[in-house]
Order: structure tokens, then sequence, then C-alpha cells
């Protein structure tokens, strides 16, 4: 390079290399016979290779596996203890009759009920019609809330604008919609679907939003540099560093489309809509019949728990495992 | 996507001169009227094959001149030309991507440049094996160490095929001895593929140790205060006699540099 700036410091190399022997041969004599090997460039590569490979070793650990009984032990088994004390607790008070018995039926009474409405052919019935609408209400709710998260994420005056109502809209209890819509659309799915995608769309949105705020700069830098620009910068970077916040989302959403589609039901019951669980909980009320009314708020509780710890906790774990993360709470 | 490969090859060979470019660089951050000037009438070029290090204390603009050559970010007035295509960067940190393997981090830079599906895993493959991580392509980020994780985030720049690599102290957060070791596999694969290098850095040491040239920059607004030619042989050691000598040169300059500040 010609510039006027650069001092060239070449040091007398025969005197530095004699500087380099002396200090080597110093330490040789020092310690041992190992002079040859320091000394020595030519096997300097294969020296750096184990060099390396031995840093390696120390600093990789190798995973712990849990034993399966282990695992039963700590995460099995306290859930299952916190459930039967409950029914203990529930089981003393029907005892007691902390309730006349009209008005709070035994554990036993419950489960006949069941299994009553089991041997009718009617109970996988009941699920499935609720199951079903949760899980087409919330398939178009994921459908419409990625690109509107998306959407709300990276471009700002859309933020701007509809951001605040978005989260606004998610601390709203989508009950409150229920009225409008029947008034709107009817006693019929269309009312039911429309209260759970209000419900469920603005939770999945922000969950994307959230998720999107959270990926680091860092790998959108790297994307840059690597190429991955536009919409490529999106599908190879941006969403899949924003998937864990996005499958919390989702999750939530699911809780939400659950919730909403049981307002829905609840109080938009027509002999028009085939009976869901929300209907099934409606008709007992109507009939007086307590031992119903509380299976049916158990198999509510049950199948939303049941698809989330099913479905959705499997997707996070492994999300979040493969990126060595832990899986946050229970 | 096959263009941007043949558009590259096409320029590199049009224009061996240099493998970056950059004339009379200023660059200013902040609104008008409360305007800091970072980098001031900076020109410099990086020969082909050349190892050049960016030398300076905190304020004097080196990553933001890294950012301008990387084409991350415009610069204030003049110009800066990369003929051998967009320019591969490496960060401090390892930026790697924790949904992939090491190796599809590597291939997604193979990717992104246009290499086809076929060829992408054996090119990620060589590119491991070249930073002695053969048999590492399967392995999650969070499983390898801080230096397997700078190597791998080397391979993937390597995997940009670029004629130039820039790198922002991409070893100031290891330990010492995991440092010592990837400064002989710089230079070792440095002098394996050719490639120019563009290395920033604030310890005197690591530049002495690395570089052909060590450019000293002034702080706000930085501008080339100094340079050095460094022409003892690779492989050097950081411990080597004439390393500390020039060392000791430049980081007086440096400090010179450093007290103008404390004076005005």
């Amino acid at each position: 390079m010609a510039s006027t700036e650069t001092t060239t410091a070449t040091p007398p190399t025969a005197a530095a290399e004699d500087t380099a022997k002396d200090t080597t041969g110093a330490t040789a004599k020092a310690v041992s016979k190992d002079a040859g090997k320091a000394t020595s460039g030519a096997d300097r590569p294969d020296h750096l290779a184990g060099l390396e490979a031995g840093l390696d070793a120390l600093e990789t650990r190798a995973a712990a596996k849990v034993p399966v009984w282990q695992l039963l032990r700590t995460k099995a088994l306290p859930p299952v203890l916190a459930v039967a004390l409950v029914i203990v607790v529930w089981q003393l008070a029907y005892h007691f009759q902390v309730k006349p018995h009209y008005d709070l039926p035994s554990p036993a009474d419950v489960a006949g009920s069941l299994h009553q409405m089991w041997l009718q052919g009617q109970l996988l019935g009941y699920i499935w019609t609720s199951v079903s609408r949760g899980a087409l209400g919330f398939v178009v709710a994921v459908l419409i809330g990625t690109p509107l998260g998306l959407l709300v994420a990276r471009v700002a005056p859309v933020r701007a604008a509809i951001g605040p109502i978005l989260s606004g809209l998610q601390s709203m209890p989508s009950v409150a919609w229920v009225p409008a819509a029947i008034i709107w659309f009817g006693l019929n799915d269309s009312t039911i679907y429309a209260v759970v995608l209000l419900g469920a769309v603005p939770s999945i949105a922000n969950g994307l939003v959230s998720g999107v705020d959270q990926v680091p700069p860092l790998f959108l830098r790297a994307g840059r540099t690597i190429g991955a620009t536009g919409l490529r910068g999106v599908r190879h970077v941006l969403l899949p560093a924003a998937l864990p916040g996005y499958l919390a989302g989702l999750k939530q959403g699911w809780a939400f489309s659950w919730r909403s589609l049981m307002a829905a039901e609840i109080i938009a019951t027509s002999p028009d809509l085939g009976t869901g669980l929300g209907q099934l909980l409606e008709n007992a009320r109507t009939n007086q019949d307590m031992p119903s009314v509380l299976a049916a708020i158990g198999l509510i509780l049950v199948v939303g728990i049941g698809i989330e710890l099913l479905v959705f906790r499997p997707m996070e774990r492994r999300v979040l495992r493969s990126r060595g993360l832990q899986p946050g709470g229970a | 996507m096959a263009t941007p490969v043949t558009e590259q090859a096409v320029r590199h060979d049009s224009d061996p001169a240099y493998a970056a470019r950059i004339e009379h660089v200023s660059k200013s951050f902040g609104r008008p009227g409360a305007r800091q000037q970072v980098l001031d009438d900076i020109t410099l070029d990086v020969a082909p094959g050349e190892f050049v290090c960016l030398l300076g204390a905190s304020g004097c603009g080196k990553s933001t001149l890294l950012n301008l050559v990387a084409g991350l970010d415009e610069p204030t007035a003049g110009a800066i030309a990369t003929p051998g295509g967009r320019p591969a960067l490496m960060f401090q940190e390892h930026a790697l991507f924790p949904w992939l393997t090491a190796g599809r981090n590597v291939e997604l830079a193979l990717r992104m440049r246009g290499v086809p599906r076929a060829e992408r895993r054996e090119r990620a493959e060589e590119l491991l094996e070249l930073v002695r991580l053969k048999g590492a392509h399967g392995k999650r980020v969070h499983e390898l160490s801080g230096g397997m994780r700078q190597r791998v985030a080397m391979a993937r720049a390597l995997a940009q095929d670029s004629q130039l690599l820039l790198m922002d102290e991409p070893f100031a957060a290891l330990d010492a001895i995991t440092r010592d070791v990837l400064h002989e596999e710089l230079t070792r694969i440095w002098a394996e593929t050719g490639v120019s290098v563009l290395f920033v850095t604030h310890n005197v040491r690591e530049a002495v140790r690395l570089a052909q040239r060590v450019v000293l920059l002034s702080s706000r607004p930085g501008r080339v205060a100094h340079q050095w030619t460094v022409d003892f042989p690779q492989p050097r050691r950081i411990e080597d006699a004439a390393v500390a000598d020039l060392s000791v040169e430049i980081t007086e300059q440096l400090r010179e540099e450093i007290r103008r500040h404390g004076q005005h």
C-alpha cells in the first residue's frame, strides 16, 4: 500500500529468530525434552488439531438422561395427587352435607352420570361436536391471525394503527360478543365461529408480534449478510426466530378459542345447533340435573387441558429443546 | 437464484486490483443540528488476499466502518467498492441460528448463494472439515463450545465464497487459550483459501499476531492515524518477541491518540 503514513516495521529477522530459539531452548531445559515439538513448525497443524480436539472435549458437556421412573415421580405424580386430594375433599363435603345432596352430588353420582351418557352412546358425540368446532375455529384463527400479526410486527403504520386495538381485544372477554353475534348471524354456527375468532385471532396475532419483537437484531443482521433479505429473510430468519413466541401465542389462542366456544355454546342453544359440551351444560342446568352439570364442567376442563397437553405442550417442548432452551413453567 | 453467483464471478475477474476500496468515506449519525461524526474521510484499500487489522480505541467507529463495507449501512459521503460480491461478516457473537444444526447453518448460507440442494450437504461437510469440525454437521448450536461456535460461524462465512471476509472482534468473547488456538486456525484458513480479511479489534497483540498490515484509527471522529506493515513470517505466536516489540510501538501510538481526547 502506497501510503505516506506507512512505517515499515521490519525487525532484523535473524535476530528475532535467535531470540525465539533462545527462549524455547530455555523452556526446554527447564521443563523436559519437548524442545523439538515446540520449535518445529512442520508438525504444528497436527499439534493444533489435537489441541483443538482437547479443547472441544473439555468444553462440551454431555446431556444427562433422566430415568423414566424419576420423570414419572417428579412430573406425573404431583398432579395425580392434587386431583385425588380434590376428590377426597369433595367426598368429605358430600359426606358432611355442606350443601344438600341435590346441590352437591358425590363424585360417584357424577361418574354415574358420565357412565350413563357413555352407555347412551352420546358422550363422544358431545365432545366431538365441541372439539371439531374449536379446532376449525382455531385453524381459521391461525390463518387470519398469522398474517395479521406479521403485518403489525413489521409495518410501523399498521402497528401504530391497530396494535393497541389488538392488545385491547385480547383482554376483552369474548363472551361479550355473543349477544351482538346472535343478532347479526342468528342462532347458528356462524355465531359460534364469529365469537371463537374474535377470541382467538387477537391472541395469536399478539403472540406472533411479541415473538417477532423478541428476535435478537443480531440474527437479522447475520441473515442479511448471508443474503437472506426481503421475503427470504422473513422465511429463513424472522419466522423461525420468532417461533417460540408464536407457539406461545398459539397455545394461548387455543385456550381463548375453547373459552369463547364454551361461552357461545352455553348462550346460543337451539335445536338447529348440534349439542356440544356447552349446550350439554346448559341443558343439564335447565333440567336441574346437578350430576350432569358437574360432569359437563369436568369434561370442558379435561378436554381443554387435554388438548393443550397432547398437542401444544409437546410442540413447544420440542422447539425449545432443540434450541437449548428450557421449557418454562411446569 | 443463480444470477448473483455468475455476476459475482464476472465482477471478480474484471477487477482483481483490490478486494475492498474505501474512498473518502465519512459517516454521521443523528438528526441535522445534533449530528455526530463517527468516521471522517477514510481511505483504505484491501488488496486481494491481504490480511488487514483495523485497530482503535472505543468510539473510533471501526465497527461502523465494517458495517458500511458489509453493506448493512450507507456512508454519508464517499464510496465503498467490494468487487468480490457481498462480503462475508463475522461478529463477536457467533450469531448462528439456534433453530438449525451447525451443518444447516452453513447450508443456509450456501442456499442463499444459490448452491443447488444436491451439492449443499457435501459443501457444508467440506467447510466444517476446513474449520476442523468434521462430524459436527448434526450438532445443535447449544451443544457446541464457544470456540466451536465461532468456527462454525467461520465456516458459514466462508460458505458465502466471498473474496472478502470481514471480522468484527470475532474472538473478543473467548477465553485466552481458545482465542490463541483460533488465531492459528484463522491464519491457516486464510493461507489455504487466499481470502482477503478485514479484521477489527482493540487488541494490539492480536492485530500484530494476525495482520500483514495494521491500520490505527483515531477516535471521534475516526480517521486513519497510522499504518504499519507487519512482514515477519507466519506462523507467528502472540508471545513472539517481534510481535511484542511492534505491539509496544503501536500501543504507544494508540495511547497518544487516546490522550488527545483528555486534553480538550
